[in-house]
């Protein structure tokens, strides 16, 4: 525990929630769906059609620049649907499970005795490669591309973030098998990392073959682009890749078991959820199973955190990277002189309101954006909640001005969305650093290939 | 409050597009939104909750702060004139003569700069930016009570259009609004609002008592040497200023609200403690203004920079320049480390000018200019070793 990397710039937001159960409830979850805008930069080529028969691992579509990228249905059964949108842009691929579907047999592999190709290949078989991810511009990572390293963040910092080390207890075998396989993928380390509150006892710190790093201090302390920028910064030309440990897990036991499955634990948030907990599901799971517990009609369900998720309908389903959902109340109501009024009960990272003189109280925020959007004004903000050594608004305004070189010199291959989440969250000129980021990175990709 | 909503929503569709009054949209909605805070929600992607903070909090804040200086300078108005001519007055009748006083000049600055800000608005199809809400009071606290109202509606209608939009709005502009409508007045019409008549209200008249000056304690320590040359010692100096404790409260000739040090402290420690100003930028203004006075009490060739350094801060708008003018963030420093470097300089170059270069004697007007023009300057050479920190990275690996 001597080497702690002490994150100190960020914010940790407490959002209220009902008593949160920490076992793992089942539910009986039938329709799952593939969402092809998960996948950034990714452009899909459809393998399937509606009624087509699917087993769990089979390709429902592949990336249509690099086609070994598949990815696959989590379930077997049957495609009910596959939706469009305008200009018929695949949404979602839908499967309905089917218990009568003969599963296939995947091929077991021992990652520890294989080498860098079959490793390779197996992931993009069996549909465990999208998983993986790539600094720069967090995106499906490059099969042709060796990462200078791997990164595994062991925990999440985001407002109600599922406890992986609570999640994974027990899982030491399938998260070494995983961690083994990165292994062979890069010439240099896997790196992954723990919180100092998540104690010294936990899954990962029995892992061997990697190194092991602590972080102490708020979020996003659990982002992997911060942690990468601390352990080993992306500099041009070079990449990283990256996992999320739940993942890493279900590839091992999958290499192990030789059974594909997808499971995966999601924490179910927000303050209007009745009965907050653990679920054990797939990813695309449909979210419908929340119906029976939500608090009120007029709520937002987001696959995902507050800080980076997307609002999915009540029927919606969870997104391929996510493994929270929360529930928030939906806040398109008028506010009388909101902006004049003391505003107790009201979050603000600023010292503006009350909320100030009390930093531990838990808020039940809604969606109201709590103002229009303005200029940049205010400057040193976003700055207090982005632990790298980087400006953000400088970065930012040099996406805007689409200026690539500037983009480069400022760091754009270091960062992604959800390291710039809370300066969203806290402008005061309601900024969609995001969406800019994200637009930012979009013209990378498009100018750098 | 539905009834007043239910109004609102029925009228809303009136300045809507297609609506009669569709021109008026910016307007409508600066209204609304003042009303109202609107019930738009998050986007479907990226941060589902936002902070409570927005613009209009902010700046009313910075009002407030501002309150204390405008309160005691309108008292101080009518104080100086009774000293000035002689007649009792009780506190409130002060108070009430400056607040006659005042008043008008606020008014003049608000109508005139936010009838432009709106048409602005409406014209570019924006939404109106609440910045003008405190630059609408920093002009007429940095007047010179004597002011004639037309210089003040010129200087606000030229630094709003010209220092402004043409930078294309809020957020946008280089140099600090207020300040340049402060400097258009001192340089186009120096007759109007400069020398010793214009800081006492009705002095122009010839209303004083016979013998009576008028004259700032800048005025007099920029007397006190000439050519460079002393021609009063430190002492004979200090006699003919007000004493340290009447400036220090601010019972001396000044602009409207920069004479008090104490109304401004409060307003500080309003704007730091709900950290909407730059401490830094504050603390830097003063420790540069510390440090250039020190260096020429070393110095100490002519009386005025044998001065004690402390007099700067409670002399002229020294210390409302570095709480309200230099914390200006979007004409200030932007990075963290520039802010630092900005506020050092505002401060030594301020001293400087007051000291050295007696035909202005404010130097805090033109010194913050003055680094509003280099902010970017210093903001480019503290991102640009951000940058070479990056490129370097590279390098040590190669």
């Amino acid at each position: 525990m001597s080497n702690v990397i002490k994150i100190k710039r960020g914010l940790d937001i407490k959002l209220k929630q009902n008593d949160f159960n920490e076992s793992v409830q089942p539910v009986g979850v039938t329709r799952f769906a593939v969402k092809p805008t998960d996948f950034h930069g990714l452009v899909p080529r459809l393998l399937v059609r509606e009624g087509d028969t699917v087993r769990a691992g089979d390709a429902l579509f592949a990336d249509k620049v690099c086609p070994e990228v598949r990815i696959v249905s989590p379930v077997s059964g049957t495609v009910e649907a596959v939706v469009r949108g305008d200009k018929r842009k695949l949404l979602e691929i839908v499967v309905t499970e089917d218990a009568s579907v003969e599963p296939q047999s995947v091929e077991k592999l021992a990652p520890a005795a294989a080498d860098r190709q079959q490793v390779k290949d197996w992931m993009l078989k069996y549909g465990f490669w999208p998983m993986l991810r790539q600094r720069p511009y967090a995106i499906v990572a490059n099969p042709q591309d060796t990462p200078k390293a791997v990164f595994v963040s062991g925990f999440d910092s985001a407002p109600l973030a599922p406890a992986y080390e609570k999640i994974l207890a027990g899982r030491a075998d399938d998260l070494q098998a995983g961690l083994d396989a990165l292994a062979r993928l890069t010439n240099g380390k896997v790196h992954l990392s723990v919180h100092v509150n998540q104690g010294e006892n936990t899954v990962f710190h029995t892992l061997k073959g990697v190194e092991l790093h602590t972080f102490s201090g708020p979020h996003p302390a659990g982002s992997v682009g911060v942690q990468i920028h601390h352990i080993d910064a992306v500099n041009k030309g070079e990449s990283v890749w990256y996992m999320n440990p739940q993942d890493v897990a279900a590839m091992g036991r999958t290499m192990r078991t030789g059974v594909f499955d997808a499971t995966r634990v999601i924490a179910v948030t927000g303050s209007e959820v009745t009965a907050p907990g653990y679920v054990a599901v797939k990813y695309g799971a449909c979210l419908s199973f929340l119906t029976s517990c939500l608090a009120g009609d007029h709520v937002r369900v987001v696959s995902g955190n507050v800080l980076t998720g997307e609002k999915v309908a009540q029927d919606g389903f969870l997104g391929y990277y996510d493994h929270q959902v929360t529930v928030l109340p939906e806040g398109d109501y008028y506010e009388f002189m909101g902006w004049l009024a003391p505003g107790f009960g009201k979050f603000s990272f600023s010292r503006l309101f009350p909320a100030c003189l009390c930093r531990k109280h838990a808020y039940r925020m809604d969606t109201n954006m709590h103002g229009s959007h303005r200029a940049f004004v205010m400057t040193g903000q976003y700055e207090k909640v982005v632990p790298m050594d980087i400006y953000p608004v400088q970065l930012l305004k040099a996406i805007l001005a689409e200026d690539i070189e500037r983009m480069e010199q400022l760091g754009i291959y270091e960062v992604a969305e959800e390291d710039f989440a809370l300066c969203e969250v806290i402008c005061t000129s309601k900024m969609d650093v995001q969406s800019i980021l994200r637009r930012g990175i979009d013209l990378m990709i498009k100018e750098m290939n | 409050m539905k009834a007043l909503r239910n109004i609102v929503d029925k009228i809303k569709p009136n300045f809507e597009e297609g609506g009669k009054f569709a021109k008026l949209h910016s307007t409508f909605d600066a209204f609304e939104s003042f009303l109202f805070v609107p019930n738009t929600v998050t986007g479907a992607r990226g941060a589902q909750v936002r902070d409570a903070i927005d613009m209009k909090r902010t700046m009313i804040t910075v009002v407030i702060a501002l309150l204390p200086a405008m309160l005691f300078g309108m008292w101080n108005v009518g104080f100086q004139q009774a000293l000035s001519t002689g007649i009792e007055r009780t506190l409130m009748g002060n108070f009430w003569y400056g607040f006659l006083k005042v008043l008008p000049i606020i008014v003049v600055s608000y109508v005139v700069g936010l009838s432009i800000e709106f048409g602005v608005a409406q014209a570019r199809g924006h939404e109106v930016n609440e910045g003008f809400l405190v630059s609408g009071l920093l002009i007429p606290l940095i007047m010179p009570v004597g002011v004639p109202l037309w210089i003040v509606a010129l200087a606000t209608a030229f630094s709003v259009v010209f220092v402004k939009e043409v930078f294309g709005g809020t957020g946008m502009n280089i140099w600090n609004p207020a300040l340049v409508a402060r400097a258009f007045g001192f340089f186009a019409y120096p007759t109007e609002i400069s020398g010793d008549k214009v800081w006492i209200a009705g002095l122009k008249k010839g209303l004083a008592m016979d013998g009576f000056s008028g004259a700032t304690p800048l005025a007099e320590c920029a007397a006190s040497v000439d050519g460079g040359q002393s021609v009063q010692s430190l002492s004979q100096l200090i006699d003919s200023l007000p004493s340290f404790c009447d400036m220090l409260i601010g019972r001396i000739p000044g602009s409207i609200g920069e004479t008090s040090l104490i109304a401004i402290l409060i307003g500080a420690v309003i704007l730091l403690a709900t950290g909407i100003a730059s401490w830094k930028i504050m603390v830097s203004v003063f420790a540069g203004g510390a440090l250039m006075g020190l260096f020429f009490n070393v110095l100490g060739i002519n009386t005025y920079m044998q001065l004690p350094f402390y007099y700067h801060f409670v002399m002229g708008g020294f210390a409302f320049g570095a709480v309200f003018m230099a914390t200006d963030p979007v004409s200030a420093a932007q990075t963290e480390t520039g802010k630092w470097i900005y506020g050092l300089l505002i401060g030594i170059f301020a001293v400087l000018l007051r000291v050295v270069n007696p035909a202005y004697p404010e130097g805090m007007m033109l010194s913050i200019l003055l680094m509003n023009t280099f902010a970017s300057l210093i903001d480019y050479c503290v991102v640009d070793a951000n940058i070479r920190r990056r490129a370097r990275r590279v390098q040590v690996k190669a």
